[in-house]
């Protein structure tokens, strides 16, 4: 693994967000957002997270982007409905300003995180390798193993919240039950 | 071998733009995608982490986080076809406007 695809991969990331929040209409938003998530998904798949990196592009900027950019179309948005936002470069360049300022604290703490990480011959002895000598990191017997066995609880808990949410989009969007 | 911070400091960027998102915009579909950016800004640093560590824990809360990330779509859709619908029925312009959620008080 060449160390430029990962600065590569989050320019892109970083790049396609920064066109998403300055986009006027939520569309092109929409596709850069998409963007943004397909190179995210490669810099999962760099910290050995090839099971994220798949759920990222199945369930993100498949499924969850796809409802947004069909939910935009259903709704036919014009120009007039968008709002005026005549002071955008004001307020958008205030947002900014609370964000870097969030963003230069977070980097200040952060920078100290630079002790030698896991090497990967370790995580292939601590999790096992598979018949090619990949590592099992990362990969779905591994995961749902801590999945199922260690975190029981908090995976359904989240069915729950499943069903709630299932059932509220029901209630919102039928006025009589 | 890329050190871990680049990899925090990637996700603190995409963390910071989605809060810049969220507070300067008045768009509904941009705050409501501005949240999400901020959500995988977090699961990268999980998986960031899960990395240094050599811990899986960090995979399975980035899962939890993708199907909590899932529920909100879910149900932050609806409200906005909800806001607009009503927004139209008055015939408003700028139906798209978070100034649209002073609905939701009746």
């Amino acid at each position: 693994m060449h160390p430029a695809f990962f600065y590569l991969l989050s320019f892109v990331a970083i790049a396609a967000a920064l066109a998403m929040v300055t986009q006027r209409h939520p569309l092109p938003a929409a596709f850069a957002l998409v963007l943004s998530f397909l190179g995210l998904a490669g810099v999962y798949a760099l910290l050995v997270a090839p099971l994220m990196a798949i759920l990222q592009i199945l369930v993100y900027a498949g499924a969850i982007m796809a409802l947004v950019v069909f939910v935009i179309m259903l709704l036919n948005v014009r120009d007039e409905d968008l709002p005026r936002e005549p002071g955008m470069p004001w307020q958008l360049g205030a947002g900014f300003a609370v964000g870097g300022v969030f963003f230069a604290m977070m980097v200040d703490v952060l920078s100290k995180y630079n002790s030698s990480p896991v090497t990967v011959s370790e995580l292939s002895r601590a999790y096992g390798t598979s018949a090619t000598g990949e590592p099992l990191f990362g990969g779905i017997a591994t995961v749902g193993q801590v999945l199922f066995l260690k975190y029981t609880f908090p995976f359904e808990v989240i069915s729950v919240l499943l069903t709630v949410a299932v059932v509220g989009v029901v209630v919102l969007a039928k006025r009589r039950i | 071998m890329i050190p871990t911070h680049h990899f925090l400091i990637v996700s603190a960027a995409l963390f910071s733009i989605g809060l810049a998102g969220f507070i300067g915009r008045r768009n509904l579909f941009i705050i409501f995608m501005s949240v999400e950016l901020m959500l995988n800004g977090v699961n990268l640093s999980f998986l960031a982490f899960a990395r240094h560590l050599g811990d899986l824990g960090g995979h399975v809360f980035t899962f939890l986080v993708i199907a909590l990330a899932a529920a909100e779509a879910a149900i932050g859709l609806a409200i906005v076809i909800l806001i607009f619908k009503n927004a139209g029925a008055a015939a408003q312009s700028d139906a798209l406007s978070v100034d649209q959620y002073q609905a939701l008080k009746h």
